[in-house]
């Protein structure tokens, strides 16, 4: 019988197998940052182990770093980086410094580097290294333990995954965007309904989409509890690595593109799983819950938990509406927001960027709204002011920032006030997330832009109509 | 060396909430320290407000088998919850599902989670809730949790029950095949990308 994608890249890398053990996998790519590392590197100190391939390991700052311009003032969040600069010339690994072309968001970086390429096994003391599968590695996050058993070894011991496809055929509708598309899948699957598996996502949907827009859907499987998704590599995915930094050269290239093109799931493969979603029917998703499987068309209003047949969901949704402030039968598109995020490693990529100036060009945003741009890396900051989407961003009366995971978690000054409302195109509207009882929604870079225009829940579609009378949630 | 896990029994405590994800659990300013100590002041820091909260309750003082709805510890891969968890004092969680990466760094450290049919975790919630400051008695060996008149089978998988019970590290166990990973290494294609900081500049 055939191979799934997952189980190709995963049988190129066992080092050790046994019976009753975990296979012993080999890491091609291991991603550094801050915050999950200084314990792991203490421990390699306390046991005199040194770092096996700095070769293959690379680091950069970003959950900690202010997004403006000026020195960190935060003492404990300047120990961190200092300790990660430490430790990296310690133990000799490439070190991507604020204020330096190579620093940005972790997962923004490996891809732009051409680090991240098909058929590699990457890991991050980060949930979100998801992302990668978007070139088809297998890419998961991992703890600090692992991390430095990772440094110490080059391997990780693992059990194999199962396999679930995610086949979206058909059109996507005009406005509909990748973060629709993930947002709809946890919303169908689950925040609990990936545990376990790898997902791979597939059909006309998903290859038509751009890098950016596989990276987003590989960004968020982490929320449908799965540890990886992938997509196939396909021309789509040659053509962004071609001539990248760290791409392949001459002979190596035409090797490696044999290699690539091997990673298939092949038509005899079977899943343990599969969830099929039509492309046509979906529309723009945004959450109104405390977790990212807590989501409604735009179009519709905050759910009644008494709708929910399961006790366990309905609890949950009771608490999340008291937790958001938020009434059942309120239209989505009536809550009013007080600041809009975009940027993070879901969407902070430069077609995000693209996509919100698009909207927003020759428009300002709401009175009163706050609206944070934070470009996803130094290079894109760089190649967005080559565009002049600054212009665009900050004519609209956007704040123009510097590159960092910014507001998609309390950990460095971007943060949101008690109860203070945003909508964001991040990936996660945990409780607090973005700052001590801070409220999120998560949405698209264009109901992002839209929603900042009109200061209510809204996409580009309802751009033409006045906007609705601001209403309070309750 | 981890300490071995063998059986525990501490009090239990009863926190009836599902998707407890790891920024519940301990949220990110608590981040910033550098070393492993110090993470029990975040535990659960913004529930702890509450003073109903069950953490302040004072018959559930000196807890150490958490017990929870289902999919505890989803979301970000922060070691520092299990840090939280144990430095406060708790030794064993019980759910009936656990979030992948937080299972895989609880059984790093030795923080025991314990997979229990969800209708089994009603009764001992209940049962808690009823009975402040009962204990509850985790074995490792039987695989079983014990709380009043309630005998519950618990899963987790055997090679991280074998590490428990023995306290064995992984670096170590993954060193013994030290040869293996020389070998594979010497095998990978060339065409792999290395990290070199003289490498160019990215592009967008």
């Amino acid at each position: 019988m055939g191979q799934t994608l997952a189980e190709k890249v995963w049988a190129s890398h066992v080092v050790h197998r046994a019976e009753g053990e975990p296979d012993l996998l080999y890491i091609d790519l291991h991603l550094v940052h801050e915050v999950t590392s200084p314990q792991a590197f203490e421990g390699l100190r306390a046991a005199g182990r040194p770092v096996r391939r700095p070769d293959l390991t690379v680091a950069t700052e970003d959950h900690n770093v202010p997004t403006t311009l000026g020195p960190i003032t935060d003492p404990v969040s300047r120990t961190q980086l200092e300790a990660l600069k430490r430790n990296c010339a310690e133990f000799g690994i490439v070190h991507h410094e604020r204020g330096k072309l190579g620093q940005g968001i972790v997962h923004v970086i490996g891809p732009e580097l051409g680090l991240t390429q098909p058929g590699m096994t990457i890991v991050c003391g980060d949930s979100h290294t998801s992302t990668h599968g978007a070139f088809g590695a297998l890419a998961f996050g991992i703890g600090t333990s692992e991390v430095e058993h990772v440094l110490a070894t080059q391997t990780l011991p693992l059990r194999p995954f199962r396999t679930m496809a995610i086949t979206v055929e058909g059109e996507l509708p005009p406005g509909v965007s990748p973060k629709d598309i993930i947002l709809a899948v946890i919303n169908r699957i689950g925040t609990g309904g990936g545990q376990g598996y790898v997902l791979e996502y597939r059909g006309s949907a998903i290859e038509a989409l751009s890098m950016e827009g596989r990276m987003t859907i590989c960004n968020m499987s982490i929320e449908a509890g799965a540890r990886a998704g992938m997509v196939a590599p396909d021309e789509t995915t040659f053509a962004y690595l071609k001539d990248r930094p760290h791409a392949p050269q001459g002979a190596d290239w035409d090797a490696a593109l044999e290699w690539w093109r091997s990673l298939r799931t092949d038509p005899d493969a079977s899943f343990d799983a599969e969830v099929v979603i039509d492309a046509a029917e979906l529309t723009p998703y945004v959450t109104w819950g405390t977790n990212p499987g807590q989501s409604v068309p735009l179009g519709e209003a905050v759910p009644d938990p008494a709708s929910f047949g399961d006790e366990d969901a309905r609890q949950a949704a009771e608490r999340a509406l008291e937790y958001m402030d938020l009434r059942p039968g309120t239209s989505m598109r009536e809550i009013a927001v007080d600041t809009v995020f975009l940027g993070s490693c879901t969407n902070g990529r430069i077609e995000d960027l693209r996509t919100a100036a698009e909207v927003l060009r020759g428009r300002r945003v709401a009175d009163g709204l706050r609206m944070l741009v934070v470009p996803g890396s130094h290079a894109v900051r760089l190649q967005a002011e080559a565009e002049g989407l600054d212009q665009v961003f900050t004519e609209a009366g956007a704040e123009w920032r510097l590159a960092g995971c910014s507001m998609c978690l309390g950990m460095n000054p971007d943060q949101l006030s008690p109860q203070e409302r945003c909508a964001s195109t991040s990936n996660r509207n945990f409780e607090g997330r973005q700052g001590a009882r801070s409220r999120t929604h998560l949405v698209s870079p264009a109901v992002a832009a839209a929603t900042a225009l009109r200061g209510t829940l809204s996409s580009p579609a309802d751009l033409s109509e006045p906007a609705p009378r601001e209403v309070s949630a309750r | 060396m981890m300490t071995p896990f063998t059986a525990h029994t501490g009090v239990g405590v009863p926190l009836r909430r599902s998707n407890v994800d790891t920024d519940q659990i301990i949220p990110a300013h608590f981040l910033k320290r550098v070393s492993r100590e110090g993470f029990e002041e975040g535990l659960f820091s913004r529930w702890r407000e509450d003073p109903t909260f069950v953490l302040n309750q004072p018959g559930y003082a000196g807890g150490s088998v958490l017990v929870t709805g289902p999919d505890f510890g989803t979301g970000s891969s922060r070691e520092h919850a299990v840090w939280a968890l144990m430095q406060y004092g708790f030794r064993v969680v019980v759910s009936a599902r656990f979030g992948d990466i937080f299972r895989g760094n609880s059984g790093k450290q030795g923080l025991l989670t314990a997979e229990v049919a969800q209708p089994d975790v009603e009764l001992i919630l209940k049962h808690l809730e009823n009975n402040p400051g009962a204990e509850v008695t985790v074995d490792l060996t039987e695989r079983t949790v014990v709380a009043g008149d309630i005998h519950a089978a618990f899963q987790v998988d055997d090679y991280t029950r074998w590490r428990l019970l023995n306290g064995l590290d992984d670096i170590s166990l993954t060193l013994r095949h030290a040869d293996e990973i020389d070998r594979f290494e010497s095998g990978r294609p060339a065409f792999t990308p290395r990290v070199t900081a003289a490498t160019g500049e990215p592009g967008t």
